[in-house]
C-alpha cells in the first residue's frame, strides 16, 4: 500500500509534477527527463528518488540505462483518495441544499 | 443543479465556491447552528456527527466529532476569529487523525446572488506541502471539467 502522505508531499514541487506529466506520456531516461529543465542530471535524480520513495514511479534496468515509468498503483491510490474527498464535499453541499429548503418553506412567496 | 467549484490560488490557498437557493442568513445559520450543521456536514454515506460544538463568537470553540458507527471516527477542533452575521466567518481548524494536522485558516463569505447565495470559502494552509496533502493533479483535472461544464451552462 503506497504511503499517501509521501505521495502528496512529493507532488508539492513543480519540477516533480512536470516529471510526472512527462512520464504520463511513457517511459523516459534520466537524460530525457532532465532535458526541459535548466538542471543537472544529479539534481533531477534527486527528484526521481523522492518520486520513487513516494511510490509514484518505478525504475527498470536496461543495460546501463535506468528508464523510469509511472507506478500505476501509487497514482491510483492517490486518485481514489481525492475522488473520495471531493465526493464527500459535494455530498455535504447537496445535503445542505435540503437543509436550506426545509428552513425556508416560505421561499417563492417572496418574489417581487 | 449548482456545481461546487474547487480551485487553488498561489502556493497556500484553496478556494471552494458553491451557490445555494436560500438567503445568506439561512446559509450562514446552517454553518453556525449545531442542530443544522449536524444535518449536512457529514462526509461519506453512513457517517454521523454525534458531537457538534459551535460557540459562534470571536475566540469561541469549534468541535466536530464524526463516527461511522462501526468504531471508526475522527474529530476536528478549531476557534472562531471573526463573525459578521450573515456575511462572513473566519475560523481556524485542524483535524485529529489522531495527531493534529497543521492549522487550516478558513474565511467563508456569503454574498447575495440573485434570490440565492454565493458561498466562497478561502482556505489558507501553512505551506505548499500541506496544501499538496489536500490536493493533487487529479483534483485539478476535476476542476477543469467543472469549469468546462459551467461555461456550457453560461
Amino acid at each position: 500500500m503506497p504511503n499517501l502522505d509521501a505521495s502528496f508531499s512529493a507532488l508539492a514541487d513543480p519540477t516533480r509534477r512536470t516529471i510526472l506529466a512527462r512520464l504520463a506520456l511513457g517511459e523516459a531516461t534520466v537524460r530525457e527527463l532532465a532535458e526541459p529543465f535548466e538542471m543537472t542530471q544529479p539534481a533531477i535524480s534527486q527528484h526521481l528518488k523522492v518520486l520513487e520513495k513516494a511510490g509514484l514511479i518505478l525504475r527498470r534496468v536496461d543495460g546501463t540505462r535506468r528508464p523510469r515509468r509511472l507506478a500505476k498503483e501509487g497514482i491510483e491510490a492517490m486518485d481514489q483518495w481525492l475522488a473520495t474527498l471531493r465526493k464527500a464535499l459535494e455530498k455535504n453541499y447537496n445535503r445542505l441544499d435540503e437543509v436550506l429548503a426545509a428552513m425556508e418553506p416560505e421561499k417563492g412567496r417572496k418574489t417581487r | 443543479m449548482s456545481k461546487m467549484i474547487l480551485t487553488t490560488e498561489g502556493d497556500k490557498h484553496i478556494l471552494v465556491t458553491r451557490r445555494f437557493a436560500a438567503s445568506p442568513e439561512a446559509v450562514y445559520r446552517a454553518h453556525t447552528e449545531p442542530q443544522l450543521v449536524q444535518k449536512w456536514l457529514l462526509g461519506p454515506e453512513g457517517w454521523t456527527m454525534p458531537v457538534c460544538v459551535t460557540d459562534a463568537q470571536p475566540g469561541g470553540k469549534i468541535r466536530y466529532e464524526w463516527t461511522d458507527g462501526k468504531g471508526r471516527g475522527f474529530h476536528v477542533t478549531g476557534e472562531y476569529l471573526e463573525l459578521e452575521p450573515y456575511s462572513r466567518i473566519v475560523h481556524v481548524e485542524r483535524m485529529h487523525l489522531p495527531d493534529p494536522t497543521p492549522d487550516n485558516h478558513v474565511e467563508t463569505r456569503f454574498d447575495p446572488d440573485g434570490t440565492g447565495t454565493l458561498m466562497t470559502m478561502r482556505m489558507t494552509l501553512p505551506d505548499s506541502q500541506t496544501r499538496a496533502a489536500m490536493l493533487a493533479t487529479g483534483m485539478e483535472h476535476g476542476m477543469e471539467a467543472s469549469y468546462a461544464r459551467l461555461e456550457k451552462i453560461i
